[in-house]
């Protein structure tokens, strides 16, 4: 197919004309040349507008030298390659983008004294100041939301794996299903509503209910399906040796496929670090360290990056891009390392 | 499993019904150990039960509380001044702006999101597709603060000269004229979303398009299908259920997105026609942005604006749910 480097309309024997291999760069690099002529003719000022110009015509010229040469379906088929590429291109540009401009923008202010050092003297306004405060709210709001979340949602896909048949079960799967999808907002009104009726203040341990009530459906469903992978034999057996099943699940069941259920946690509390809104809600924020999340505001991380974000000034700009890039690399950290323990322990099934 | 554990009875049970005997063995043998185990996983389960039992009936309770109170329409009025008594406060403007940006993201997001899963499984060089994959999977993982935040500083100014063209070309269309003002409106908003949820949408969507039967691609091509018919005769109509309970779970994420909302958008308390005009608000912005000066009654109304949201999200993940279950066998979707 290679080598078919055909270009005039000659049929050969067996295959129909195509266009040679180097003519998708040859047709772009051409309405390239035509859209900057045409650019510069028409005295358009805007980069984006050349781009769209060459992207038509590409496009257009595709279609019409392919149906050409090559035959109406052939040119379709390009036109519709040529698409899906742009399409891609198209999501790609924003997305690095984003990566590129947190890192570039974060590493300004980030040093140690930012890690290692409070608001608390700081006004928004003025450089200087760190997250110190915010990472130690994160830490423990976070800490205390797995904690909670984790052990109920590998709980309840242990019982829907190994126990659940009948109503209750398939109630608690739509359930789970359904509570993936809360927003985040209505997590944090939830808790609210409850504080509301007890006259509370916020405090960090209502952000870290709320995030719980984020984390468990997420572990569910990955632990879950972690536990489908084990092997029946291995269950069998050891029920065979006169085990009983609470020792089998605890002995046999959760060694075999706790790498799973690990990368699932920790996808699910990288999920949650990020979460603004309940923690915005209930935790409100506080420039300065407060140690005790079982009372008083404290801060935390996406929380920080929104209220410097709102203090609109240039020196608040830098420390949210600091604090972004920060939240961005503990989560992608977590990312890989859930995703290098999955690989590593992945359950051997029966095979 | 039965088998198993029935030897471990001590005294071999007289005949029983098998019915009886499954079920015995469906609640563990009565040891203690297993029905403490039991008894917590069962727990954890109804825990579950309990608090999605529990969101709907607080959220509905505080609800009820502002709604009693409210002087307006809680429907239809265009205001939301919670800290007048009477209150006067309604959601028509935030469930239009709700409606109105994710149908602009869902726009964007499907047909790009679609073709990139179908760039990644059937046009990209295979040592492409992996990686790239791969870093879409850690792009779903970026927190929305950070969208958030890139949206406001870098996208906001960026949106200046698609304004400018949208509104000298397709302005006498009423829906995207423009009176100049900063590009912090329903558009950019929609953008922003798009970009959020494409990739939740492209890695469902790739992994419905990777089930697609072998066979059913080689019979197509050995009918002298050229790659974009085999894309439209076979895989397309094979995923059409899986992409459509994507982008549901994609929509899911749209409504109740906050802080991407709050940071790009600037609000307004009325409805804008144009798409370009700032304006209008979202019910998780309008959240985010009314709390901080609410009092308890203002806080009772923004939960009942947030009942709203719930039971939308509900729904459109119900039917996203519904969708996949019922071609589970194949959809592989259930993530």
């Amino acid at each position: 197919m290679s080598t078919a480097a055909v270009t005039d309309k000659r049929p050969s024997t067996l295959r129909g004309a195509s266009l040679p291999k180097w003519s998708p760069w040859a047709i772009a690099a051409g309405s390239v040349a035509v859209a900057a002529g045409l650019g510069l003719v028409a005295g358009l000022h805007s980069k984006v507008q050349w781009g769209l110009i060459a992207a038509l015509l590409f496009v257009a010229g595709t279609y019409g030298i392919a149906a050409r040469v090559e035959g109406r379906r052939q040119a379709k088929d390009r036109v519709a390659t040529s698409l899906v590429w742009v399409a891609f291109l198209l999501a790609v540009v924003p997305l690095v983008s984003l990566v590129w401009t947190t890192v570039a923008r974060g590493v300004k202010v980030l040093d140690v004294y930012f890690l290692t050092h409070s608001m608390g003297i700081v006004a928004d306004s003025e450089p200087g100041g760190g997250i110190y405060h915010a990472i130690i709210g994160s830490l423990e709001q976070v800490g205390l939301a797995t904690a909670i979340g984790a052990p109920i949602g590998v709980l309840t896909a242990i019982y829907l794996v190994e126990y659940g048949r009948g109503r209750l079960a398939q109630a608690v799967t739509f359930f789970v299903d359904v509570m993936t999808g809360i927003p985040s907002i209505v997590a944090g009104l939830f808790i609210l509503s409850l504080m509301l009726i007890f006259h509370m203040q916020p405090f960090g341990f209502a952000g870290s209910l709320a995030l719980a009530i984020l984390m468990m459906p997420v572990v569910v469903r990955s632990t879950e399906e972690m536990l489908k992978l084990v092997p029946n034999e291995l269950r069998e057996a050891s029920l065979a040796l006169g085990v009983p099943k609470w020792r089998t699940i605890l002995k046999v069941v959760l060694p075999t496929s706790i790498g799973g259920i690990t990368t699932g946690i920790m996808l699910a509390v990288a999920r949650i670090t990020g979460e603004t809104a309940p923690v915005l809600l209930l935790v409100f924020g506080n420039p300065f360290i407060n140690n005790n999340p079982f009372e008083g505001a404290q801060a935390s991380l996406p929380l920080y990056i929104f209220q410097q974000y709102s203090a609109g000034n240039d020196a608040a700009f830098d420390r949210a891009w600091a604090a972004s890039l920060t939240l961005i690399a503990f989560v992608m950290i977590l990312n890989l390392v859930a995703r290098g323990i999955a690989r590593w322990k992945a359950p051997k099934t029966g095979r | 499993m039965d088998i198993s554990t029935k030897q471990t009875d001590a005294p071999p049970p007289a005949p029983q019904p098998a019915l009886t005997e499954r079920k015995r063995d469906a609640r563990g043998a009565s040891r203690p150990g297993d029905r403490i185990f039991l008894g917590l996983s069962r727990g954890s389960g109804i825990l579950l039960l309990v608090i999605m039992a529990a969101i709907a009936v607080f959220l509905t309770y505080r609800a009820s509380l502002a709604i009693s109170k409210d002087h307006g329409n809680f429907l239809t009025t265009f205001e939301w001044n919670t800290n007048l008594t009477p209150p006067v406060f309604g959601i028509a403007v935030l469930a239009f702006g709700t409606v109105v940006s994710s149908i602009v993201a869902m726009a964007i997001a499907v047909p790009v999101a679609v073709a990139i899963a179908l760039f990644l499984t059937h046009y990209a060089p295979r040592r492409l597709s992996g990686p790239i994959a791969y870093v879409i999977d850690l792009l779903a993982a970026v927190p929305s603060i950070v969208y958030g935040l890139w949206g406001a500083l870098v996208l906001v100014p960026h949106m200046q000269g698609l304004y400018g063209w949208l509104d000298d070309y397709l302005g006498w269309t009423g829906l995207f004229s423009w009176d100049g003002g900063a590009p912090r409106a329903m558009l950019t908003v929609g953008i922003l979303l798009a970009i959020m949820i494409l990739p939740i949408i492209t890695n469902v969507s790739r992994e419905v398009f990777r089930q697609v039967p072998r066979m059913h691609e080689e019979a197509a091509l050995a009918l002298g299908a050229t790659r974009w018919e085999v894309v439209r005769m076979s895989v397309l109509p094979f995923g059409r259920s899986g992409v459509i309970s994507a982008s549901m779970l994609g929509l899911g994420r749209a409504l109740g997105e906050t802080m991407a909302v709050a940071t790009v958008l600037s609000p307004s308390y009325d409805i804008q026609a144009s798409l370009l005009d700032p304006g209008g608000g979202t019910f998780a912005q309008n959240i985010a942005s009314k709390f901080g000066e609410a009092t308890d009654q203002g806080r009772d109304a923004l939960i009942a604006s947030g009942l709203v949201l719930f039971v939308i999200t509900l729904l459109v993940n119900g039917a996203a749910r519904a969708i996949i279950a019922r071609r589970k066998e194949y959809s592989g979707a259930n993530a």
